[in-house]
Parts: C-alpha cells; structure tokens; sequence
C-alpha cells in the first residue's frame, strides 16, 4: 500500500497582507492573514499542472501522506491523492490550504489578534466562502501559479470549487464539484443554526472568550458535530450500520444512560470532535456556507457562470445524500449548460461504492 | 485501484448501425448524442471526425464508461427534455435505438430539432418480413432482429415500423433529409420495399 502513497509530508505556512490588509466581502478587513497548506507532486515547467483540492468544513490542509511521518496522521482524503490514484502526484501538482476562519494553522478565530496580544473570538471578521477562495488565489499567486488545471471539492470544499469557477474563471480549466450546492438551502442554514445554538448556549462558551479558561465549549461543540454527524448519514445507512441494536446490553434499562448504538457512535463522534476543532471557528465556518448563494447578484444561476463557458465540469451527488440532494446538482448542471460549459453529471446510486470511499473522507 | 479503460473504438469495432450513423456527420460538428450508452459512437465521432461531443445517459454505469472515454456526459433522463439547452446549440442530435423506448416521442423529436438544426434516429424496423411471418404463422409478438427482447423485459418498448415513423415524421411537421436501411447492420439498397427488407433504419431529419 506504501508505493500509493505520497509519503511523509508537511504543512506549510504562506502570510500576507502584512502591509495592506486583506478586505473580506462584508467590509470588514484583516491582516496579516496566514494560510497553512501542503503540496504533493511536482509542478511543472510550464506550470500548468496545478490541482487545487478544497476542504469542507472541518477539513485541514494535511489532505495526503503521513502528517510530519506520523502514520496514524494520514491525509483526508489520501483515498484519492496520491501515485496512480485519481488526483495522480506523478503527473500533477496538487496544493491544499486550510480555509480562512478554521483552526488547522490557518487565521481564524483562535489565532492571536497582533493589535491585542490575545486570540480574537468573536472579534475576528464573519468570513464568506468567497473570501476563503480569494485567500487561496493570494497563496497560487505567491506559488506562481497563474491557472489551475483543475479544482476539486466536495460539501463546502464544492462551494469553494463553484466559487472559483463562477468568480475567478481566467485561473480555472477544470471544476469537480462533489454533493455541493449553489446555493446553500434554508435547510442547511437551519442545521447550521442548531449547531450554533448548541455552542452558543454551553456556559463555557462565554461569547467566544475561553481559550484562557480552563473549560471549553466542547458540551456545546459535540452536540452541534452530532448534529452534523446525523445529516452525513442517510436512513439507510443507519438501519445498515446500526438499526436498534443495544449497546453492550441485553435488553432495555429503563434510565437514561447510553443504550443504542447509534447513541454511543454519536457521542464518540461528538466527543472526538472536541478534541480536535475549536468552537468558534465551527460558528465562522458554518455561517460562511449560509451565506453561499451563487445565485446573487442577479437572480440567475446561469447568468453567474457566464464566464465559465471554457471550464470542464465534474459535477457528482450521491442518491443517498439528503443534505445535498441531486436535484441542488441538477439544478447546478442545467445552469451550466445553458451557460454553455462543458458539464459531465453522474449521480451516484450506491453509497458504498468506490465513490463512496472517496466521499465519506470529504466532510 | 486501477481503472480498466474501455478498449478504443474504430471503423472495424464500432456497430454498424452507429458507423451508418457516423457516416451522416460532418467533421467537426457539434454533436449532442441522447441516451449515448458507453460512448462508443461518440469517442468515434471525437477522434475520426473531431466533432465536439456531448451525451446524456441515464445509467450510472454507462456515464461511468462515457468518463473513461473522456467524453462530456450528463446522467439524466431525456424524457425530461432537453430545455436546459439554447436552440440550435448543436448541428446534430442524435437518437439511436433508443425510439421505441420514449413515453412521448413526438416531444423528444421537436426537441431534438429545436437544440439541433438536424436530428438522426435509427430504430430497429418491425415491420421486416421475419416479424410479420413470425407473428402471422406462430401468433407470437414479433421480436426484431436488432433488437431482440421479449415483450416483458424492460425497459418497456413499442414496436413501430419503418412505415410508422415516415407517416409520423409528415403528420408532426418534420422533414426527412435522408434514410438509411441496413440488414444485420450492412446497409442494403431496398428499393420499394424498405419496410419489407430492412431490420433497422437510419433517418436524418430536418424542421418542416
């Protein structure tokens, strides 16, 4: 297995806007802005073999390899990049940076504020998915890098793929978006919503100023992961994987204890997230996918991807995905075609193919 | 994980009634190929006649193949039509035995007219004179000879004739360029009784 594997890897870290600061979408700015990423592969000579791989919400720029020789530490989607694999390290460059607001070494939240001495909380600036793409095009900028080849994503790393594709289409050949969306949908908001709520109202919280306290969000924080644990899962997949079967007992205990499978997984997944993701930066990155809407300014989906009439569209959803359902993909595909983009679809039927493999690694 | 590749498709492995249909098309038109299967005749086209491809498939695994090839395909059901594309975007769309398949194959037809300035349909023909035999002497639902399925296999089809789809095209207003008739795929010059000899047909259509 060893011989399909980009090896050992590090991140690295680029840092600009240290002169001018860096405007967001909502008017606010900031700088110096930090994005840690990682590279597989070797650029070319003419530099056009770039693929730019984008995250999703709890993602992190180690998307391949073993994180600093670390075997347990093996990227998110190492499944996919890789020597002969589908994003092929032997042929392509492939760059992945953690998005502006999140905790994995990029500015967000969590990060000391240079005017205070202490980490920012809730005074770091709402970001949008834009201005995460935009973050990205000052590091392809600095790699020297004019085009990419081709950007790949799914969930929110999709949007970041719509994104570059609808707003930066002199950079892009090629778009994959995965089980994404244009637009995020008012049921996404309201999930994003409870997962909010559930941080917002853990007293540990303390409107985002706790990384000098002893205790940190992470009741608030598990709930809102469990949250999003349930929509990543379809009933189906449920019923398979666990149906009502008991956890480590026999019959029912009539309490409150943890009982069912599905319960404990949950809570695990809960609790593992905690350790690994910061409270805030789960509320800056959730509320960025809220305002996704690629439909504005003009109403017309199509209409925003006129540009895009050169880029190569992948466009995948998975039948069984009901946090974005084929028909937002579909619905993608018909703007794209009447923008007169060269689009290829497939939905995907089986949630346990090959494909799913590549999936389930994505959020 | 490697991915098997579907072996290159040439003048010698192509089936002849997608060759008789290649044989229509210009080099370098653009080409939207409806229920395009595995992409045969459309990484066909690409390479030997540098058209610009595009398919619509309604199978997981035929899309999938399509990808391999390298070829732009949407999974979709053509059924549900073909509005997301401009009119005349395409010089050709093409149907190959996919007719006796459609709910409402006059929509699909004025569709495929409309996205493309000319459309070319090729079916399997009833109305050969081994269908007519078989149904007339062993009173069985006739199978056709390119297209043999019984009538309870899906998906669902209506046997139509050479005759039928004539008659059809001039009672909704389409115009026929050209037709083609073939037998076991080698395409036979049949004179007056292209009904009666023929086991498949390739026709090019035009608006009225």
């Amino acid at each position: 297995m060893h011989h399909y594997t980009v090896g050992n890897v590090t991140t690295e870290y680029f840092t600009f806007a240290e002169d001018e600061p860096f405007c967001l979408e909502s008017g606010a700015s900031i700088g110096p802005v930090t994005l840690a990423y990682e590279t597989y592969g070797q650029l070319n000579a003419d530099r056009s073999n770039t693929i730019l791989i984008s995250h999703a919400l709890s993602g992190s720029a180690h998307a391949a390899g073993f994180l600093d020789g670390d075997v347990e530490k093996v990227g998110w989607w190492d499944d996919c990049i890789g020597p002969g694999k589908a994003f092929d390290t032997n042929r392509f460059f492939v760059i992945c940076s953690n998005v502006v607001g999140s905790c994995y070494g990029s500015t967000g939240p969590a990060s000391v504020d240079a005017t205070t001495g202490k980490p920012f909380g809730l005074s770091f600036p709402v970001v949008t998915v834009g201005d995460m793409v935009r973050a990205q095009e000052k590091l392809l900028d600095y790699l020297g890098i004019d085009r990419i080849l081709c950007v790949a994503g799914g969930s929110m790393g999709g949007m970041q793929v719509l994104e570059w594709a609808a707003h930066h289409p002199a950079r892009v050949r090629a778009a994959i978006p995965i089980a994404t969306t244009a637009v995020h949908s008012p049921m996404l908001i309201a999930f994003s919503e409870v997962g909010r709520q559930a941080i917002y109202a853990d007293p540990a919280w303390n409107h985002g100023a706790y990384y000098d306290k002893p205790n940190k969000p992470d009741a608030g924080l598990a709930v809102a992961r469990m949250v999003g644990h349930i929509t990543y899962l379809s009933e189906e997949s449920m019923h398979l994987k666990f149906g009502r079967r008991l956890q480590g007992m026999e019959k029912y205990g009539y309490e409150f204890e943890t009982e069912f499978e599905i319960e404990s997984y949950l809570k695990y997944n809960g609790l593992k997230f905690t350790r690994r993701f910061d409270a805030n930066s789960y509320l800056y990155v959730t509320k960025a996918m809220d305002y996704f809407d690629l439909t504005q300014p003009t109403g017309s989906l199509a209409a925003t991807f006129a540009d895009a009439s050169h880029v190569k569209f992948l466009v995948v959803s998975f039948t069984s995905d009901w946090l974005y359902p084929s028909y937002h993909s579909k619905r993608l595909v018909s703007a794209l075609t009447a923008a007169g983009a060269d689009v290829t679809y497939l939905d995907v039927k089986s949630s346990w193919g090959m494909m799913h493999f590549c999936w389930r690694s994505i959020r | 994980m490697t991915v098997q590749l579907p072996a290159p498709v040439d003048g010698a492995t192509l089936r002849p009634d997608l060759l008789a249909i290649a044989a229509i098309v210009p080099n370098g038109a653009k080409v939207l190929d409806l229920g395009c299967g595995d992409g045969a005749l459309l990484e066909y086209l690409v390479r030997n006649k540098q058209v610009k491809g595009r398919g619509i498939e309604i199978s997981e695994l035929g899309v999938l193949a399509c990808v391999r090839r390298g070829l732009s395909v949407r999974q979709g059901n053509l059924q549900e039509g073909l509005a997301d594309y401009p009119d005349a975007s395409f010089d050709f769309v093409i149907l190959s035995q996919t007719l006796p398949f459609l709910n409402d194959p006059a929509m699909i037809l004025q569709e495929m007219l409309r996205v493309g300035v000319r459309a070319i349909v090729s079916f399997s023909n009833w109305g050969h004179w081994r269908c007519r035999l078989q149904f007339l002497f062993s009173g069985r639902s006739p199978v056709a000879a390119d297209l043999p399925q019984q009538w309870y296999e899906s998906p669902r089809r209506q046997l139509l004739t050479v005759t039928d789809f004539a008659l059809f095209c001039d009672q909704i207003g389409i115009h026929i360029e050209q037709q083609t008739y073939l037998v076991h795929g080698r395409r036979v010059h049949t004179g007056r009784f292209r009904n009666l000899l023929s086991t498949s047909a390739v026709f090019e259509l035009a608006k009225g």
